[in-house]
């Protein structure tokens, strides 16, 4: 995903917000990973909007996607320049209402915005994990978040919600506690990586390790961060975010100030100048071992093969959600025909589903732009859930 | 004689209406081809049916999304091949069978998937469209079938007689049946008892599977 925060223009919002921690999985018992290793202490940091009704039934958990972190909507302090990620959707009288539901998110495992992950400090040798952070996977990240879930006293969530690897989340949780979950919203999303994403996330990762600063992963004190290898990984990136309509749109072939080639390898055409601008803003902020760990548990990520021994029909036949799928007609890094395979499925299954393919040049970052169909397809599929869970 | 019958609901288009007094309360429905869900939105209120709809078109599905439906974008002649048998009490085909490209082939489908199906459709045998192709000499452009012939997007030309016949050579039965006068949006309308063939402008039918 790539950082779109924008003010909403309403000026609706939920205000100041505040992080919150919790720990889990303390030593020696520890949470059981699908490499097979007991691992903890695992800290994640969440945020909640919004009030948890006496009937404890409508609570939202968000799901955020690669790197997005625990601060969706709102402010954190009163000269923050920006609000959370998808300020948009969630606030009051917005898609995701905080007049009407109690709205969670947490960072996900393996992180680095709050949540533990390769740069925490690992208790046993109080240095940071680098390398020796265990590599986790999607269905870890659930794992931890439904110890959060049962932390906040709640026994059914009205929906869960999220986009690209938060709509893996989304799909992992349906499966992995369906008693849990009532309904779901996928959206632009895949249950499993096709070779082409997975491409793109090897030629990432191998930006970050080939960079000498990466130093296996062990770069935290020594000053030298593999940044130039991470910037490179996040233009990889963000070129899957966008799409041809949406580059030939905002770019074309501009050049950059400047109105000829300049004969050398600086940045010529204003699409270079702002993935450079997009890389070199990213390092800022995101820690590239957790790109690594992050982007691996997503090439991973196969409902079928976890659940289903290769058939989606089997995997979904373990959830008992209602859900709505979202696809995104220009999104080629998780196209539409990804989604109808998993409508197709739980059709099979006798599921209750909605699907919607929503017209959009943006590419899969669709699903975090202003998108009035989007918000109110989720706000009409939300009112119908919470008016079905309180029957 | 014309038997003048009011509307069926105030709320909802007079064909529908009469759609919708044909299904039990609380059973499962699927409309094909459901539009902006006004049947499907009507029969969850009223009768409290579990519904589920297909539409292609993107902004449909939008409407109908938002009104708390459960309905799914694509094609019906895909959609209607995954679910299981017997799935839902009645599938709909509202007013779409005149587009249909392999009518016999989705009409099996419905009934593999359904108990029963109903179809509802404009009939082309009204004596206004006789006049106007006898008299003009031009395809028939009416109320209900307002496209010129090359950019109607009904590519079967169907009669009430047709339908019948269609169903007796499927060897499916024909449950119900009735043949209306209204027009396409119209929320009111009567039924047509007499000589309906030449003056009706829709016919509907309940059809199933004959018992064995």
């Amino acid at each position: 995903m790539s950082e779109y925060i924008e003010h909403d223009i309403d000026g609706n919002s939920v205000g100041i917000v505040k992080k919150k921690v919790f720990t889990c999985a303390t030593p020696p018992d520890g949470m059981l990973l699908d490499n097979g290793v007991k691992f903890g202490p695992i800290t994640l940091t969440y945020e909640t909007y919004g009030t948890l009704n006496m009937e404890k039934d409508n609570a939202i958990l968000i799901s955020h996607a690669l790197t997005g972190d625990a601060h969706v909507a709102g402010y954190h302090g009163e000269d923050d320049d920006k609000p959370g990620w998808w300020d948009i959707m969630v606030g009051p009288g917005k898609g995701i209402d905080t007049e009407k539901y109690f709205v969670i998110c947490s960072n996900i495992l393996g992180s680095c915005m709050g949540s533990t992950g390769p740069s925490s400090i690992n208790p046993d040798t109080e240095r940071p994990y680098g390398m020796n952070f265990p590599v986790v996977t999607i269905s870890d990240m659930v794992k931890a978040q439904r110890l959060l879930i049962d932390h906040l006293g709640i026994k059914k969530l009205l929906s869960v919600i999220g986009g690209s690897i938060g709509g893996m989340q989304v799909l992992e949780w349906c499966v992995q506690s369906p008693d849990t979950v009532f309904s779901a919203i996928p959206l632009a999303t895949t249950t499993r990586h096709s070779a082409l994403a997975i491409a793109f996330n090897e030629v990432a990762r191998q930006a970050i390790v080939a960079d000498p600063n990466w130093q296996k992963g062990d770069y935290y004190q020594n000053g030298r961060k593999p940044d130039l290898g991470l910037a490179v990984a996040r233009m990889i990136g963000h070129i899957t975010y966008l799409s041809d309509e949406s580059m030939r749109f905002k770019f074309g072939r501009e050049l950059q100030d400047k109105t000829d080639f300049s004969f050398n390898f600086d940045a010529d055409f204003q699409v270079e100048s702002y993935l450079r601008y997009q890389g070199k803003k990213f390092v800022d902020r995101f820690d590239a071992n957790s790109f690594l760990y992050i982007t691996k548990a997503a090439d991973y990520f196969d409902l079928e093969n976890q659940y289903g021994s290769g058939s989606a029909v089997e995997a979904f036949s373990k959830t008992r959600a209602k859900f709505l799928v979202v696809s995104f007609t220009s999104d080629w890094l998780y196209p539409t025909y990804q989604s109808r395979l998993m409508v197709k499925a739980m059709k099979k299954c006798g599921l209750d589903v909605s699907f919607c393919e929503i017209k959009a040049q943006c590419g899969h970052d669709a699903f975090l732009l202003p998108n009035e169909r989007l918000s109110s397809l989720i706000s009409g599929f939300l009112d119908g859930a919470q008016h079905e869970i309180s029957k | 004689m014309v038997h003048s019958m009011k509307s069926v609901s105030n709320h909802i288009r007079y064909d529908l209406g009469l759609i919708a007094s044909w299904i039990d309360p609380g059973s499962r429905v699927l409309g094909l081809g459901c539009g902006d869900g006004e049947l499907l939105h009507f029969l969850k209120k009223q009768k409290q049916v579990k519904e589920t709809g297909v539409e292609i078109e993107e902004s449909k599905v939008a409407e109908c999304i938002e009104k708390g439906l459960s309905v799914i974008q694509g094609d019906i002649n895909e959609e209607v091949e995954d679910y299981k048998d017997n799935t839902f009490d009645y599938v709909i085909l509202s007013q779409t069978l005149q587009q249909v490209y392999e009518p016999s082939k989705l009409i099996r489908s419905m009934l593999r998937i359904g108990k029963t199906c109903v179809v509802s459709f404009p009939n082309f045998s009204h004596w206004k469209v006789r006049m106007h192709l006898l008299i003009t000499g031009y395809a028939p452009v009416t109320k209900q079938l307002p496209y010129q012939w090359h950019d109607t997007p009904n590519i079967r030309v169907i009669t009430i007689k047709d339908f019948r016949k269609f169903i007796k050579e499927m060897s499916y039965a024909i449950l119900k049946e009735t043949a209306i006068n209204t027009d396409s949006q119209d929320k009111r309308g009567d039924i047509v008892k007499v000589l309906p063939a030449f003056r009706a402008t829709y016919g509907i039918f309940m059809i199933g599977n004959r018992p064995d």
